[in-house]
């Protein structure tokens, strides 16, 4: 029997239906890179305590920790050099900085939000969230007084600047977006300057021109067109980037059923973005919610409920806090127990509109809902359960039926996928 | 007749009333982007009821001459054009006739299907009458709705999702659903610009059937391809060429059994025996 | 219905003159609605415009008291006792120290966390960990003020101090306490030189700037031709090279652009810095950014203006003081603006 070898010829397996298909696992981080990197953390750490703690009168947490952070960048550095050479090595240590850099940009946020929420909650209850200053001085207790009016005068203010800056904001867009012209190219430079124009300017400017003069006195009206003046850009480029994201074979098909401008843009280009509208909204609201410095020049504040933005002195939330902060006598006096309350609530406002915004689906409103309702009943409970308990259900209501609506837009529209915010 | 119609005189197009078709010539018809030429001197009548095949090797200018008939090509911002486009004997271009009521007559099917994603099936068929202004009765949208998606082909398949989402169709479907909705505003004249080329085989074969069924109503002015589906459901065909550098002319026209059998021009016959392109 | 019909087809009839083979000029007939809603979209359009001019416009006019009250030395004068001496100069200088080191802060973990973005994270973290930076740019600038002021402060004084003893013998007006120090470890004892300074204040605007200058480099970055990125790692290429060859000559107008977009945003920021600063206005100790104390435009105008909102040369005064900030911090933007479009591809900014 001869052999017959014909290296010239491929060969070919035929299939073996009896052996498994196997996943071949691709590792992005070696066992060796890892080992490594455990080896140089305990390294670094023993010798900066030898360093730090023994042989240097040197002390404090941040200290040790930058030292202890240096020294893992040299070990590892030498470590991955002895082991796989120098182009190995720089890019470990560049993968530490790097690394590093994304973990300190997240420590603030982190920070902020538990430092507020720890020090906000003591003083927060059903009373704190539904009185107002009327006859409460600064220094009074706590259990006295309350922020509803700045809550009040927040929502009306920023609802005021809503209601100008989004239609104002839309209609620049479609004009950047669906008519051109000559003045399109000027118009969306000046639209990025002047979301850089600082807050202050803003209060300045209406200062100027209306209070000054006195065609408006100080008061929610004028707050609000402060805001809406910061709001107008923000709403302006989302909407102008959602606007591009819709496809425009839409627009031909439209055209060639016989379509004017104006009938294409509100019957097809508008419904399509709709739910991207709705985002860009939200966010021209998250830009302005918390703003403080143009309403230091424009509104006056106030200490009790005033309904009538266009007449009475009103209070917002950022202002409040802002004096609050001015009365403070020190930490854990009234004031300053009221500025963090004010503070958390502000904060979780900022963030549930951030929530929405960024997560349109029913599982955001669902957390929120569910989230905002069980704080409700535990921080409410002993207070006033009579009060707490049907608002919780009305939260759980209102949840809800934003699921429903969030599934009818998404079902509706596929234009938002992908909008970057 | 005039190009210019009352509104109301074609409100509600029903059963009986049946749009009649137009003959729709070009004359001596040039195109360019900024200064390129692409189009030279296009001739070309598209009679009525007829279906006529624009066929050649890509960036010939079929599409472009398609997009001027019905007035898109002044949509992109460079494209300027010489030339006679008259729809029973009305310039298009030159009369005072709104530039949406030409849209109207001559309607138009992309080559991919772009139903509006924000509108039902349903929705999506009356849309062109929202569009254009029409008002139409209720129970005269239900059954402009059926008689379009009807003659579309398109009716026994979602005659029970009528309110579902125009995207969640097939892609066969989807064209269909555009086909349907370019009906619902009774234009005289179709152009379709390769309606085919994103589908596969059997959406294809059924959307060439609706073709031959719509000859009946309206002129069809088709651009594709497949040179088989332009044998199958054309009565003429021009054949379009582009020499390298030069702007895109034609070379023949005439019925389409005299292209496919015995055409004048060696280049046609070796296009449609496809030996180049 | 025939099909033979074929003498109908025309090609080039003879009746038919072809010398006019020209571009006509189109008209486009719109109805009245469709100008009505063109027209309308213009004036939105317009409004914007115009609104820039008025701040401008405004600004200037009610800030002319001031500037004729007060004429060039406006520019120079430090000291701030409307309507007698009043100057730009300080704030400027004290503007312009924080916004330095709040980018010298933020530009480093900027660019690093952009980079990990679009180069290291795992798929599944690169949406969350955007929105989280996103995040930090939505909370709002007084609720980082306070956050400093209570929180941050201490521990910023703790490391200004601990450089102030052991690094001052760098002849950097920066760091040192006083012209010449030779090094003297364990000189001072208490925080009370360290707290409310423009440390302090570049840190926290620092947070502010983060997020935005991260958002433009993340997009510059994950614009980096993927062709180039796979021919570098083809090549054999470690992930620190395709860095630094590709992504890094490919994005660095962004970075650039990024940063001067974040430095506008610093030059504005009002309340944040109100809140921790104490003000001074001596030129020789704003540049010590370590030591007590700061200043900025905005901050001042926010300060001053209960006391001096009553009209006259005091009230102009802060309009001037304003105007020199919309001027500057449109300057800045509009420079940043250029250079972030020239480096990417026709997509306009999205902050």
């Amino acid at each position: 029997m001869t052999i017959d070898l014909r290296f010239d010829e491929p060969i070919v397996y035929p299939p073996d239906p009896d052996i498994p298909e196997e996943l071949v696992a691709i590792v992005h981080t070696t066992r060796d890179e890892i080992v490594t990197w455990i080896a140089a953390a305990v390294g670094s750490l023993a010798a900066t305590w030898l360093v730090y703690e023994r042989l240097t009168p040197l002390s404090g947490g941040f200290g040790f920790l930058v030292f202890w952070w240096a020294l893992f960048n040299v070990l590892t550095w030498y470590l991955a050099r002895v082991q796989w050479g120098a182009v190995r090595a720089h890019d470990q240590v560049v993968r530490v900085w790097i690394t590093s850099a994304a973990a300190i940009a997240l420590i603030p946020l982190i920070a902020v939000i538990v430092s507020i929420a720890t020090k906000g909650y003591h003083a927060l209850s059903w009373r704190f969230l539904t009185r107002d200053m009327s006859s409460t001085s600064s220094s009074a207790p706590i259990s006295q007084g309350g922020i509803g009016h700045a809550i009040l005068g927040t929502l009306e203010i920023v609802g005021l600047a809503t209601v100008i800056s989004v239609p104002l904001g839309v209609i620049t867009a479609v004009y950047l977006n669906e008519v051109g012209g000559r003045m399109a190219r000027p118009v969306r430079m000046l639209t990025d300057a002047m979301s850089a124009v600082p807050s202050i300017v803003c209060g300045l400017f209406i200062y100027a021109t209306l209070i000054q003069p006195g065609y408006v006195h100080l008061s929610g009206w004028a707050g609000a067109l402060a805001l809406s003046i910061l709001m107008l850009p923000t709403v302006t480029r989302t909407t102008e980037v959602v606007l591009r994201l819709v496809p425009g074979g839409l627009r031909e098909a439209s055209f060639a059923l016989g379509a004017t401008d104006w009938r294409t843009t509100r019957s097809v280009v508008l419904p399509t973005a709709r739910s991207g509208l709705v985002t860009s909204a939200i966010l021209g609201v998250a830009r302005v919610i918390g703003e403080t410095a143009p309403l230091l020049l424009t509104i006056f504040g106030a200490f009790t409920f005033a309904g009538n933005p266009f007449g009475d002195r009103q209070e917002a939330l950022p202002h409040f806090i802002y004096g609050q902060y001015q009365q403070s006598q020190g930490p854990g006096t009234p004031a300053d127990l009221r500025m963090w309350s004010a503070a958390l609530v502000l904060l979780f406002l900022v963030l549930f509109v951030f929530v929405t915004a960024r997560f349109p689906t029913s599982r955001g409103y669902v957390f929120a809902g569910t989230a905002t309702a069980l704080f409700c009943l535990w921080r409410f409970e002993s207070t006033s359960a009579a009060i707490g308990a049907p608002i919780t259900l009305t939260l759980i209501a209102v949840s809800a039926m934003a699921v429903a609506l969030a599934k009818r837009a998404r079902r509706r529209s596929h234009s938002s996928k992908g909008v970057l915010v | 007749m005039t190009l210019v119609s009352d509104a109301a005189s074609h409100a509600a197009p029903t059963n009986d009333a049946i749009s009649r078709a137009s003959t729709l010539t070009a004359q001596g018809v040039s195109a360019w982007f900024g200064s390129h030429k692409v189009l030279e001197r296009v001739s070309l009548d598209m009679l009525a009821n007829q279906v006529t095949a624009l066929i050649g090797p890509s960036g010939c200018g079929k599409s472009t001459f398609l997009r001027i008939l019905n007035r898109m090509h002044e949509l992109v911002p460079s494209a300027r054009l010489a030339g006679n486009i008259a729809l029973d004997g009305q310039d298009i271009y030159r009369s005072a006739a709104p530039v949406t009521e030409i849209r109207r007559r001559i309607g138009m099917v992309f080559q991919k299907p772009n139903p509006f994603p924000a509108m039902s099936v349903a929705e999506n068929v009356v849309s062109g009458l929202k569009l254009c202004g029409m008002k139409v009765e209720r129970s005269h949208k239900d059954e402009l709705v059926e008689t379009c998606l009807q003659k579309a082909g398109l009716w026994n398949e979602v005659k029970n999702r009528l309110d579902a989402n125009g995207g969640a169709l097939s892609g066969g479907q989807q064209q269909r659903l555009c086909i349907a909705r370019s009906l619902a505003v009774r234009p005289d004249v179709l152009l379709m610009d390769e309606p085919c080329s994103a589908l596969d085989p059997t959406s294809t074969h059924r959307i060439e059937e609706t073709i031959a069924e719509l000859r009946d109503d309206v002129t069809i002015v088709i651009v594709t391809h497949n040179m088989q589906q332009a044998q199958r459901v054309s009565h003429y065909c021009a054949f379009f060429l582009a020499a390298e550098n030069e702007p895109g002319r034609i070379v023949e026209a005439g019925t389409t059994d005299k292209i496919f059998s015995e055409p004048d021009d060696p280049r046609t016959l070796d296009y449609v025996r496809g030996r180049f392109g | 219905m025939s099909i033979d019909g074929g003498g109908l087809l025309l090609q080039a009839p003879a009746h038919y003159k072809f010398d006019d083979d020209v571009p006509m000029v189109v008209v486009t007939q719109r109805t009245a609605a469709d100008e009505l809603y063109r027209a309308g979209a213009r004036a939105a359009g317009a409004i914007t415009l115009g609104l820039m001019g008025l701040i401008g416009f405004f600004l200037l006019y009610r800030s002319r008291e001031a500037f004729s009250s007060a004429g060039w030395r406006f520019f120079t004068e430090q000291r701030w006792s409307p309507p007698n001496a009043f100057g730009i100069a300080a704030l400027l200088v004290g503007t312009i120290v924080i916004a330095v080191v709040a980018l010298v802060v933020a530009f480093p973990i900027a660019a690093g966390t952009a980079l990990y973005i679009t180069e290291y994270a795992p798929l599944r973290v690169r949406r969350p960990l955007t929105s989280l930076v996103d995040l930090l740019a939505a909370i709002p600038s007084l609720i980082y003020g306070i956050w400093g002021a209570a929180v941050l402060s201490g521990r910023v004084a703790n490391v200004s101090r601990f450089f102030a003893d052991h690094f001052s013998w760098v002849r950097l007006p920066a760091l040192q306490l006083s012209f010449w120090h030779w090094y003297r470890p364990f000189q001072t004892v208490s925080n009370a030189g360290f707290t409310a300074s423009s440390m302090l204040a570049g840190i926290v605007v620092a947070l502010m700037v983060l997020p935005i200058c991260t958002a433009i480099m993340r997009e510059v970055f994950s614009q980096a031709p993927q062709g180039e990125r796979e021919s570098a790692l083809a090549l054999g290429g470690t992930r620190w090279g395709v860095i630094r060859d590709v992504v890094l000559p490919f994005g660095k107008g962004g970075m650039i652009g990024g940063a001067m977009l974040g430095l506008g945003r610093a030059l504005g920021e009002t309340i944040a810095v109100a809140i921790i600063i104490s003000p001074k206005f001596d030129i020789h100790s704003l540049l010590q950014p370590l030591q007590t104390g700061g200043n900025s435009i905005a901050a001042h105008i926010a300060l001053r203006w209960p006391e001096q909102s009553a009209g006259g040369v005091p009230t102009s005064s802060l309009m001037a003081a304003g105007l020199v900030l919309f001027v500057m911090t449109l300057a800045v933007n509009m420079v940043a603006s250029l250079v972030v479009a020239r480096s990417r591809s026709g997509s306009a900014t999205e902050i």
